[in-house]
């Protein structure tokens, strides 16, 4: 732990924080612009080249926005809330490996990790900062003294609880066949083949939890606009209501960086061709923005889901699907072993 | 250094343990279990169980807690707030507790003047590796894990009776 | 990293969690603040078994913490079940009303 090691590892935490932070901001462009020219609208153009400084004029108004705190509402938890659903959402880039270990063309003595902590719970620890990221919400939704707001908390309780089940088990088929709670290890076992290939149902129900995970179409119904009016958080405002905002994107983020690492070889390039001479970090980017496209397509393609129906699906089919891939994997282990 | 992270993390435990039995607001009193729960987790890693510590982030604060708020959802009651909040019998309660701990406090004085530090040398690599932790909970303690498994299952089965019968109803 | 902090402290710990969670099921009347001082108790033991573990090198003390734990989230289940078919038929959580073994 020398000088040095304390200054790469200050210099990643500021650098990964602030890259989060922009990829954040222009995910709401992106939103907006994809939303647009799914509709075959333009998206918003007026704000610079192309819209490009959309993101910062949305900040500055959601700044300047008179900050409301209702009559009647738990203050301190009221104020807790957002706080706890951002910290949850940010915190899990700091198992995340985004490259090989580099010595930036020489410029340090040694190579460093791309990644700000190889701990060896590193799947749990994102696991249990995700399960963290509920009570933010949940929270939000019991002191805004709201009905509409309350609903939209027990919803999100109920769903959360349910897909991360179905989340935990769909990553089991992982673990076994990498061994290993870290991440780093997860991605260097992929160098030959990615998982997706070996753990197709895994991965398929992986990813559809994940976006009921991060209340996403279609599955966001503790905010579902047209029946609770925004839901948990409708009494927010300014930038206590950016703050859910951008704990959301991070979160979709989060996913999309842990699919890409579970399954897409994470900073790996092409099983049997290679990272093609483009930097391993550029891989690692480009799967995830593909992730996060995703996410934006299916939220202006799919329409919603009962909540009844998003309870079945999760306890009697993704659930038993989930358990039968992790036997699946045990039993294909055992047999090629 | 270890030490200044142990006071921290026991002092955190035990003042918001304080405020867990002494708080009104049930929900207040779910959220300093939470922050208890998290106060604990570091002190498992103080002790190099790191999967523990996951676990109990996870399973304490990422799921019982949960429902908990689930339930103080479906059961609050603000004006209960207001009533008396203890029973007739709390000095004796408390009366019990400080016997309780003069009582623990005697034992561990005992022990006390023994060398009861950790033994430095003992062999800590392995403990709190995941993988030593699942050897063992897959090998010597298969049996007591399987009935652990049992007892889960019969748990499941008796909450869902019990919230079944409410719909019949 | 050497152990700086001796085993006592753990030990201290645990008992006082213990204590406070014991005088939180003696005292309150809340049938959730109960269940949750429950959950404290069992934690206090967890701490106390995880320092075990450690002093002795071994893992057995770990291993029976998950179990306690599991024992904990099995209680917690059926201990929010029965609170709340007992919220739906008596309108209460006050332990003090909840009186009668049947009605």
């Amino acid at each position: 732990m020398s000088v040095l090691w304390w200054l790469v590892t200050l210099v990643k935490v500021g650098v990964i924080f602030g890259a989060v932070l922009g990829v954040v901001a222009y995910m709401t462009l992106a939103e907006r612009k994809v939303s647009g020219h799914i509709q075959l609208r333009l998206g918003p153009n007026r704000v610079g080249p192309f819209g490009l400084l959309q993101p910062i004029a949305d900040g500055l108004k959601l700044m300047f926005k008179e900050d409301i705190i209702p009559d009647h509402v738990d203050k301190v938890i009221y104020l807790l809330a957002p706080a706890i659903s951002t910290v949850a959402a940010f915190a899990a880039y700091a198992v995340i490996p985004l490259g090989p270990p580099t010595d930036f063309f020489g410029l340090l003595p040694e190579p460093v990790p791309l990644q700000i902590a190889d701990v060896n719970i590193g799947i749990l620890y994102i696991f249990a900062l995700s399960s963290m990221g509920v009570y933010g919400i949940v929270l939000a939704g019991w002191s805004s003294n709201n009905k509409y707001s309350l609903l939209g908390g027990l919803r999100s309780s109920a769903q959360m609880i349910s897909y991360e089940l179905s989340l935990g088990m769909s990553v089991v088929g992982v673990l076994m066949m990498s061994g290993s709670l870290s991440l780093t290890r997860v991605v260097e076992d992929q160098a030959g083949l990615w998982y997706v290939f070996l753990q197709p149902l895994g991965f398929i129900i992986f990813i559809i939890a994940a976006f009921a995970e991060t209340n996403r179409l279609p599955f966001d119904l503790p905010e579902a606009e047209p029946e609770l009016v925004a839901g948990y958080h409708t009494e927010y405002s300014s930038m206590k209501f950016s703050l859910f905002f951008m704990s959301e994107y991070a979160a979709m983020f989060t996913i999309s960086a842990m699919a890409v690492t579970l399954y897409f070889g994470g900073w790996q390039g092409l099983p049997g061709l290679g990272t093609l001479g483009i930097p391993p970090v550029l891989w690692f980017v480009g799967k995830v923005a593909f992730f996060l496209f995703l996410f934006l397509w299916v939220r202006w393609t799919l329409p919603r889901f009962r909540y009844d129906q998003l309870m079945n699906l999760g306890w009697k089919v993704f659930l038993p699907l989930s358990l039968l891939n992790v036997l699946l994997t045990g039993l294909g282990l055992v047999l090629l072993r | 250094m270890e030490q200044f992270f142990f006071f921290l993390f026991a002092a955190g435990a035990v003042i918001s343990a304080l405020l867990v039995i002494s708080r009104r607001n049930v929900m207040h009193c779910a959220l300093f279990l939470v922050l208890t729960f998290f106060f604990v987790a570091a002190i498992f890693v103080l002790l190099k169980a790191e999967f523990l510590a996951a676990v109990q982030v996870l399973v304490y604060a990422g799921a019982i807690m949960v429902l908990f708020t689930f339930v103080i959802f479906l059961v609050h009651i603000p004006r209960t707030e207001k009533i008396r909040q203890t029973f007739r019998q709390k000095n004796l309660a408390l009366a019990l507790g400080l016997l309780l701990g003069l009582e623990v406090a005697y034992i561990l004085y005992g022990t006390m003047a023994a060398p009861a530090s950790l033994p430095a040398a003992a062999p800590v690599g392995a403990v709190g590796n995941t993988e030593s932790f699942g050897v063992a909970l897959f090998t010597r303690f298969l049996f007591p894990f399987e009935v652990v498994s049992v007892l889960l299952l019969a748990a499941m089965i008796g909450a869902i009776v019990l919230a079944k019968k409410e719909i019949d109803r | 990293m050497s152990a700086e902090v001796p085993l006592s402290y753990y030990l201290i710990l645990g008992a006082l969690l213990f204590i406070i969670g014991a005088v939180g099921v003696l005292t309150r009347r809340h049938a959730l603040v109960i269940l949750m001082s429950i959950e404290l108790m069992l934690n206090a033991v967890n701490i106390t078994l995880v320092a075990f573990s450690r002093m002795q090198g071994n893992l057995t003390g770990q291993v029976f913490s998950l179990f306690i734990i599991a024992v904990a989230a099995a209680e917690a289940a059926v201990g929010l079940a029965i609170v709340i078919v007992l919220f739906n038929s008596r309108e209460t959580l006050n332990i003090d009303e909840i009186n009668l073994m049947k009605w």
